[in-house]
Formats: structure tokens, sequence, C-alpha cells
């Protein structure tokens, strides 16, 4: 029984790693412009597995900024894993010892989140163990291939990679924006707000962690405030892409 | 000049502290329609807080980053996933500014 579930783990967690060792890759390529080395790419990779946090993390460590502006991107740019987490936490059969719980956080991503939704029954953590060690293990290698190619790599091949990971941020956002108006126009104002903080005298010389950080907290609050969600809507618009 | 290794475990507990905290201690529903609402949408206006304009800051040529951009968008609302619109937007940047060069 435990056999299957990880053969099943394995069976999903490896297309799921091929998407990331692409993505990884050029998130390699911003890693290197940071300095990071490749094991060092290896390590925060496997310990993070976020790539907008990782894409965060490199970025603030080019920036040299502090360790708290660090944790308070990571907190601001991640916090879309609480959600994932609370979802979770009602799927655990509360026959499942505790540690588990430990266990399968570690290896909460979008995708990771998506096939273990969309199981039927309770979360069977050794499936989550399996499709995580796969999809995770390409991850932290696709970093350490970018950051190691990445040199080598003629400038407009590097050019062409680096928008890589923001189609996969469009992909992410775009589904539920087509489903639901009020994200779209949520996608809308953030994209116009970030254009005026980048071209804006005085806000433009803001490092872009802090700018983030702001506008993601003004433009959620504002709207929270005009639009709440309604009980059942909780996650209508997530995506598991 | 701060510690990478500093920097990467700083990032790594705040994201682990992220994953498992509500895991570990949320057993029901959060009440709290302002705190759902505002988590809600937080991911959606943070990933999109930093597609645009770094998209078109990070190619050599700024119509190419438009470009893949709008691609971006285009495929992701006919329904393409993760992985197919990541390629697409690399591939459009290469062939736009292999053209006008």
């Amino acid at each position: 029984m435990k056999n299957n579930v990880v053969l099943e783990g394995l069976r999903d967690g490896f297309p799921i790693g091929l998407g990331y060792f692409t993505v990884a890759f050029s998130l390699g390529i911003v890693a290197k412009n940071a300095g990071i080395n490749p094991i060092q790419g290896f390590i925060s990779s496997f310990l993070n597995k976020a790539s907008a946090g990782e894409f965060a993390l490199y970025n603030a460590i080019q920036a040299q900024v502090t360790y708290l502006e660090v944790a308070v991107i990571t907190l601001v740019v991640n916090a879309r894993y609480l959600l994932m987490s609370c979802a979770l936490s009602q799927r655990f059969s509360s026959e499942t010892p505790f540690i588990h719980r430990l266990g399968v956080a570690f290896g909460l991503t979008d995708e990771i989140f998506g096939i273990t939704i969309a199981r039927k029954g309770f979360v069977e953590p050794y499936y989550n163990y399996a499709a995580v060690f796969i999809a995770a293990l390409l991850w932290s290698l696709g970093t350490s291939c970018g950051i190691i190619a990445g040199t080598f790599l003629p400038v407009n091949i590097v050019s062409a990679l680096s928008v890589a990971l923001y189609g996969m941020f469009i992909a992410i956002i775009i589904p539920p924006a087509k489903k639901n108006r009020v994200i779209a126009i949520c996608v809308l104002v953030s994209f116009l707000f970030s254009y005026l903080c980048s071209v804006l005298p005085y806000i433009s010389k803001l490092s872009s962690g802090n700018k983030t950080i702001i506008l993601t907290i003004l433009i959620s609050s504002a709207a929270a405030i005009i639009k709440p969600i309604e009980p059942e809507e909780n996650s209508a618009g997530e995506s598991n892409a | 000049m701060h510690n990478t290794y500093i920097y990467i475990l700083t990032a790594a507990i705040v994201t682990y502290i992220i994953r498992v905290l509500p895991l570990t201690l949320i057993r029901k529903p959060i009440r709290n329609r302002f705190i759902r609402s505002f988590l809600y949408y937080v991911p959606y206006i943070t990933l999109a807080v930093m597609t645009f304009p770094s998209i078109v800051e990070a190619t050599q040529m700024p119509i190419a980053g438009i470009i893949a951009l709008v691609l971006g968008i285009f495929f992701s609302l006919v329904g393409l996933g993760l992985f197919p619109v990541a390629c697409i937007c690399c591939l459009s940047v290469f062939i736009i500014e292999s053209i006008l060069r």
C-alpha cells in the first residue's frame, strides 16, 4: 500500500520536476548575477523551493540589503503558502502522526499543493515525500546548472531565458484573473502602480524588494476592503499550475 | 558585505515557518474576513508587481520583453500551463532579438 503511494508520488512529481528544471535554470542565472555559487544555489533551492521567493532572495543578496529585509520580503512573497497550508490542514486525518505535518509542510509548493488537493481523501504523507523528492531534486539541480552554464551561454540566450520566470508568474496569475474580475483588476492595478513606482522621482530609488512589499500590502489591503471575499470563495481562484 | 549562507538560511527559515505554522496550529478556517481577503489577494498582486515592468527591463531590447508579456498573457488565457507559457516567452524573446539585431 505504502509502495503504491510512493510510486504514484514519483510518477506525478517527475513532470513537475522537468518544468522546475527549466525555470530553476533561469533562476540560476539570476543567482549567478548575485554572486551565488552552484553549491549555495543547490542548498538554497532545496531549502526554499519557491521561485518567487528565491527570485526576491537573489535580488536582495545582489543589493546587499539587511537580513531583516530578506525576512520581510520572503514573508510577503511567500504569503500564499499560508493559505495553502491552511487548506491542507483541513485535509489531514486525525490519525496521521503530527510529525507528518512538519514533513509535508517542508515540500509545500504551488504544484505539490495542486496535486495533493487533486487527490481524494486524506493527505498521504509518503505520496507527498516521493513527489517532493523528485521535484525538489530537479529544481535544485536546475539552479546549479543555471549558475554553472549561465556564464558560458551567449548573451541572447541568457536574455531569452531571463523571462522564463516572468512567464511562469504570468501563467500563475492570469488563469485566476480570467475567472475572477476582481483579481483581473488587481493585476492591472499592480502593473500600473509598479510601473509608476519605477519612473516616479524619489519612489523609483527604493529597492525593488521594498517596492514589492509596499505595493503588495497597499493594493491587497485596498482589495480586501473594497471587495472582501465571500466565505465559500476561499480557494476559487487558487492556481494549481 | 553580508554572509550569503545567512541570507539563504533566513529565507529558508521564514519560508518554512510560513508553510508549517498554519498546518500545525490552525485546525479551523480563519474567521476574520479582512485577513482572509487580504491573504487571498496577496499572491496575485505580489507576482504582478514583480512581473511588470521587470520583464521589459530583463531583456536586451524592451520591445522583446513587451511582446513576451503579451504572448504570455495570451497563451495563459487560452489555457496553457506554467511550463509551456514560460517556453513561449523565452522563444519569443530569442526570435525577436535575433530578427531585430
